[in-house]
């Protein structure tokens, strides 16, 4: 090692290393422009200069080429070297002033224009495409020519190289960008276009494929490295400090003994360029949704900023083009997406949202079809609120104008009007169409597809193949949602564990929890973690001026802030940070603690802490989101948030979990398909089930149900399945019975039976799930009730149905159906979901009976999402004839005598039309059970708005309540289609399934204690608590309270209620929050 | 001279309010930016002593958030957060300490409209009422 000083600072190398390295080991700023890390050095552009004093003798010299010595003393920020870097800079813009990078050089010296005049040439001399062309590349295709001022980089001769291969080494490393392949190859370059982003980016052929990828490691791209294909180049291996890079990796094909296989291969987007009237692939600024979605993402190609493709001008106008490749069967894509119109509407939202200025967004559509749970208040919103507008037309051609590169949109109107409007951006909302390899493995599993060519899978076994121990989830059976897909994972888990009940836990292994360090005699000492998520809190709340707030803080020895603070390399960062810094307490500053203070506790476990010595500021969801237009204000909110989790984070004591026992044993309340599926998919997996109905039997409203959209018997398969619930061993049936009380908590429940006798059966069992279904509206209007040839669509299949009740259609020559009635009103804002599907179901039957009668539906949209379009394109062959209104002109009906005359606006002629149909049948929508109030209550779970229960999370937990213990599954949860219902009560079981199939549950650990120094017996506590958790306990003669810690749930409200302050709650004590109080005094 | 903005320090239980700012959040429903969330597990968690100390650091305003009735996660938290909501009214009159900047309100975890509003509303009427520590309640 030699020791030399820099800028009067010590500093040991290697011998053979140069200055310009020692430089960077101190982080001395050194400007360079023809230096590069991977290539020898080359002292061309002299902007490295340095001043070196060796033995007393002063020079300038180069510090990329001077190598280092013993007992050098350099010099790297004197006004002479300041003045000859100036002076260089100056020489080298004259050459290449249009050049960002050799500007940006420049900004950064004080030098804005040169003195200099010279042809600019686009081109400083540095030599690195010389040098990475032959010492890397090892083609020397490039080289130097001529000489003085005509010196110049050219191939042999001038002429085309036939040894180039065309990689654009030279071009990647010049700081002109200059295209020097032009000079020297006839080959095109392709460039390398970035998959995750849509290739609305580049990016290097070694590369990580997204920022939350996970493993969050950079690969390497076989097909476009260099090194793999030629044995050059291995640049990135001289930036790779860890060495990590390793060529010799292949692809290993690995043998596994597994039980059952779970296909969830997803989708593809269609291809848009299908449609080519549409223009994509020919006009820049039309994209697909999918690229939309990344240039809204704070992660996307212009960091989340909206802009077009073509000239990243921000637009004013976005058109929305739905069905681009769905329900369209001459693109081959018959089927609707299902997604795209709600993804359509968050997608116009958000860029509403995040545009700098005002945007008008609109979305050409043919229905919209936001029949999920939640969704038609969300299209309702963005209509009333957000002004997003709909216009429900088909589009006969986009065009571009060649100037602006704006879109001309030509659309034919509802009322076959032609209109053109001009947009700055097109966004194609295209289909989910299955994957170019689902054939292939369809066919080395033996598993069929569809028509469609998604795997094959039937309404009442939606995720099983037809191969046994083959089932399937999500998009890769059919366009689903995320919630759909996420139930469908948990309940192909639920078939796949039914069937490997025995080897439950055969396989499993403890994760390894490092042994915990002792703190407790420590002082604090607080890591702190401020996260950007993104823009989401970056982008309005400054992060960086935070960050230098939290260092004054006292006892934080450590601050950093991260893109994603929930990133995998983020998780292993703050592992390192609390063992590099000896960090007794970790705060994080991001989103929120219910959703993600489990993975932070689990991440400081990994460092050897306690995970209750970690505190959460919300500075998200509580902060950035709602003062978007505030930001000064923001950030000085997050800094008090931050600071009070810190003052928290100070007194933070470790913590234990209690273990309690679970009983392995579920109840379900319910026996409609849902419950009936949920108990057998429970009884499968080996558990014992109490199976409670209020009817006197089974079956629930699939009783009244005949057959399915595809024609599958209902009755036989309710049949089917009742029996095989009765005379499981393991499903214990309760019919006419109600749940009476029920008490506990997870794994420990209590429900009182009240049965149809009279009497009362006690439960004991681990979890519940709610199937209770729902109720078919029942209409206050069109005569319902009043003329009985008015009746409900489950009226009307009995009447199809039943032999008995037939001959009512005989007479019939003209039926009328009416569409949400009791759905998208003022009193139910949800669409029923499957009231479309029924209808056409219906009318498809009734022209197998009688071809000659007329059915007339009245909608507002047709909702068939999915296959069931089929059914819908099918009955308007078969002559259905669907007239659409509005929900503020409904149908008028009213009787004449004997006729019922039903008038309706017919919104293509534009003229009031009346009919007089035999029968009129109203598409009756689907409620919210009246008593789903008093469950809810038994169960302390939450109901939404419109009264059906309430989950955990709408997207990622959905039959999950926050409740542990209690599950969701069927109507109750929102209307749904029976092949949904049978997922949703599969994927229940799943999740019940991880409580009960373990004999011990954790509970929380923030639990109450007692100061028994202070206690002084009184009781409150005792009497406060909804647990009972409290007893006062007599010792030695004195009185005190006793806390039962697997009884208590940690509400706290002994705490509060102690006279004497004897009771303190874990993780919420007195002193932490007075401590979170006062950090308030001297703030906001 | 200087606008006026106060200070305003809001409880919010786990389960239920907390979760309901964290829905005003999800759906960027946008609000005054002058208050500050303190979480417990439950509404029954807060003492009187926090509120008084809220006033005394000169705080202007203290909200306490908690579960509907009947909805409290922990049976019945909530309730017992009412009770001790009028108590200690009647002892922030006794102490000079106008009444009417503290309050209590029902917000559920899909109530993040309810959340914005609530506090929007609270941001507003103590904005109306100025600074705590220059104008105190009525003395008794």
């Amino acid at each position: 090692m030699v020791e030399l000083l820099i800028d009067s600072k010590k500093v040991q190398m290697e011998p053979g290393k140069t200055l310009l390295q020692a430089c960077q080991k101190l982080n001395i700023p050194i400007p360079t422009l023809c230096f590069h890390q991977a290539l020898s050095p080359y002292g061309a552009c002299r902007l490295c200069v340095v001043e070196v004093d060796k033995n007393g003798r002063r020079s300038i010299q180069a510090s990329c080429m001077y190598p280092v010595e013993s007992g050098l003393e350099v010099r790297t920020d004197t006004d002479e070297l300041k003045n000859i870097r100036r002076l260089m800079i100056e020489l080298i813009m004259a050459r290449a002033p249009d050049s960002e990078k050799v500007r940006d050089v420049a900004a950064r010296l004080g030098v804005t224009k040169t003195r200099f005049t010279s042809p600019n040439e686009g081109c400083i001399l540095c030599g690195l495409c010389v040098r990475v062309c032959s010492e890397r590349m090892g083609r020397s295709v490039l080289g130097f020519a001529k000489r003085g001022d005509q010196r110049k980089v050219a191939p042999p001769f001038d002429a085309s190289s036939p040894v180039c291969m065309a990689c654009g080494a030279c071009f990647s490393v010049c700081p002109t960008a200059a295209d020097l392949l032009k000079k020297t190859t006839d080959k095109v370059a392709l460039p390398v276009l970035d998959e995750f982003d849509q290739g609305l980016r580049k990016r290097s052929a070694i590369y990580i494929p997204f920022p939350q990828a996970v493993p969050n490691l950079a690969i390497v791209d076989e097909k476009r490295c260099v090194h793999l294909a030629t044995d050059q180049c291995q640049i990135c291996t001289e930036f790779c400090e860890a060495g990590a890079i390793d060529f010799k990796q292949k692809e290993e094909i690995i043998d596994i003994n597994v039980g059952a296989i779970i296909l969830s291969c997803g989708f593809d987007e269609y291809d848009a360029r299908g449609r080519s009237e549409y223009g994509y692939g020919r006009y820049a600024n039309v994209v697909t949704s999918i690229e939309f979605e990344r240039i809204l993402s704070a992660s996307g190609p212009y960091g989340g900023h909206i802009v077009r493709p073509s000239d990243h001008a921000e637009p004013r106008r976005i058109a929305f083009v739905q069905c681009v490749g769905s329900r369209d069967p001459h693109s081959g894509k018959s089927y609707c997406s299902s997604v795209c119109c709600t993804c359509s509407i968050k997608e116009a939202i958000i860029a509403k949202e995040h545009s700098r200025q005002p945007l008008d967004t609109t979305i050409f559509f043919i229905d919209i079809r936001t029949s999920g749970k939640g969704f038609e208040t969300y299209y309702e919103r963005a209509r009333s609120e957000h002004g997003v507008r709909f216009v429900r037309a088909g589009i006969s051609k986009i065009s571009e104008a060649a100037e602006t590169k704006n879109l001309i949109v030509c659309y034919e109107s509802e009322s076959g009007e032609i209109k053109q409007e001009e947009f700055d951006l097109v966004v194609l909302a295209v289909g989910l169409v299955p994957k170019d390899d689902t054939p292939a493995m369809a066919k080395r599993l033996r598993v069929l597809l569809n028509d469609h060519g998604f795997l094959k899978t039937s309404e009442f076994m939606p995720v099983d193949t037809v191969t046994d121990g083959v089932y399937t989830c999500g998009v890769a059976s059919g366009p689903k949602d995320i919630p759909e897909s996420v139930t469908q994972a948990s309940a192909a888990a639920a078939k796949a564990m039914g069937l490997l009940a025995s080897a439950r836990k055969s396989l499993t292994s403890r994760r390894a929890i490092p042994a915990e360090v002792d703190t407790t005699a420590q002082e604090s000492r607080i890591a702190v973690f401020v996260c950007h998520c993104g823009i989401n809190i970056g982008g309005y709340v400054n992060v960086p001026e935070v960050i230098e707030y939290v260092r004054s803080l006292p006892d934080v020895i450590y601050a950093e802030h991260n893109l994603y603070t929930c990133s995998q390399d983020t998780q292993k960062r703050i592992v390192e940070v609390v063992r590099e810094h000896k960090a007794n307490r970790v705060v994080v500053a991001s989103c929120t603690p219910r959703t993600h203070e489990a993975l932070f506790r689990e991440t400081i476990q990994e460092a050897g802490l306690n995970p209750y010595l970690f505190e959460m500021a919300n500075i998200r969801d509580q902060c950035s989101w709602i003062h978007m237009n505030a930001p000064d204000d923001a950030t000085a909110k997050a800094k008090d948030l931050v600071n009070m989790a810190v003052c928290k984070a100070r007194l933070l004591r470790p913590l234990k979990r209690v273990e309690i026992p679970v009983i392995q044993k579920a109840v379900v309340i319910g026996g409609g398909i849902a419950g009936m599926t949920a108990s057998l998919s429970l009884a499968r997996q080996g558990f014992e089930v109490f199976l409670i109905e209020r009817e006197p039997s089974l079956g629930g409203h699939l009783r009244h149900i005949f057959h399915t959209l595809e024609g599958r018997n209902v009755q036989n398969f309710v049949k089917s399945i009742t029996e095989e619930v009765q005379r499981n061993e393991r499903i214990r049936v309760f019919t006419g019975a109600v749940p009476g009380s029920i008490k506990g908590f997870v794994g420990n429940y209590e429900t009182e039976v009240r049965t149809a006798d009279g009497g009362s059966v006690k439960i004991e069992h681990g979890v519940v799930i709610v199937a209770t279904g729902a109720s078919e509206h029942v209409p206050d209007d069109y005569l319902f009730g009043k003329d009985k040839r008015v009746v409900t669509q489950k009226d009307f299949e009995k009447m199809i149905q039943d032999p008995g009740l037939r001959h009512m259609l005989e007479q019939a020559r003209s039926v009328v159906m009416i569409q949400c009635v009791g759905s998208r009103d003022e009193a139910h804002q949800y669409c029923s979901r499957i009231c479309c599907s029924q209808a056409v179901k219906n009318a498809l039957r009734l022209y197998e009976l009688a071809a000659d009668i007329n059915v007339y539906v009245f909608y507002r949209d047709v909702r068939t999402y999915g296959f069931s379009e089929d059914y819908y394109r099918k009955a308007r062959e078969a002559g259905v004839i669907f007239i659409r209104y509005d929900d503020d002109r409904k149908p008028a009906i009213e009787t004449r005598g004997d006729t019922l005359s039903v008038s309706l606006l017919e919104p293509i002629l534009g003229e009031v039309i009346e009919l007089n149909p035999d029968i009129v049948v109203l598409s009756a929508g689907i409620e919210a059970n009246k008593d789903n109030g008093d469950l809810a209550k038994m169960l302390k779970v939450p109901l939404n708005s419109d009264g059906f229960f309430l989950e955990a999370h709408v997207k990622l937990r959905p039959v999950d309540f926050a409740t542990e213990g209690i599950f969701v599954a069927g109507m109750a949860h929102s209307p749904k289609s029976i092949d949904e219902t049978i997922s949703q009560a599969e994927a229940s079981a799943a999740r019940a399934a991880t409580i009960i199939a373990h004999d011990k549950y954790y509970a929380e650990a923030a639990v109450s204690y007692v100061d028994e120094d202070l206690c002084a017996g009184c009781g409150v506590c005792s009497k406060v608590c909804p647990y009972e958790a409290i007893e006062i306990v007599t010792e030695n003669e004195r009185r005190k309270s006793h806390v039962n810690e697997a009884l208590c749930k940690g509400c706290g409200t002994c705490v509060s209620a102690c006279p004497s302050g004897a009771m303190e709650q874990y993780g919420f004590t007195r002193r932490q929050i007075h401590a979170m109080v006062e950090a308030l005094e001297h703030q906001f | 001279m200087k606008e006026f903005h106060p200070r305003i320090l809001v409880f919010c239980c786990n389960w239920c309010s907390y979760a309901g700012a964290d829905l005003a959040g999800v759906s960027r429903l946008q609000i005054k930016p002058h208050f500050r969330v303190i979480r417990t597990m439950c509404s029954g968690r807060i003492e009187p002593e926090f509120v008084l100390d809220a006033f005394r650091t000169g705080t202007d305003g203290v909200l306490i958030t908690g579960c509907h009735p009947g909805d409290c996660h922990y049976i019945s938290g909530n309730y017992k957060a009412r009770r001790r909501f009028y108590m200690l009214r009647v002892l922030l009159r006794e102490l000079g300490i106008d009444e009417r900047r503290f309050k209590l309100e029902w917000i559920s975890a899909g109530e993040g409209g309810k959340f914005q509003k609530v506090v929007n509303e609270f941001v507003e009427h103590i904005t109306g009422l100025g600074s705590s520590r220059k104008n105190p309640g009525p003395q008794c």
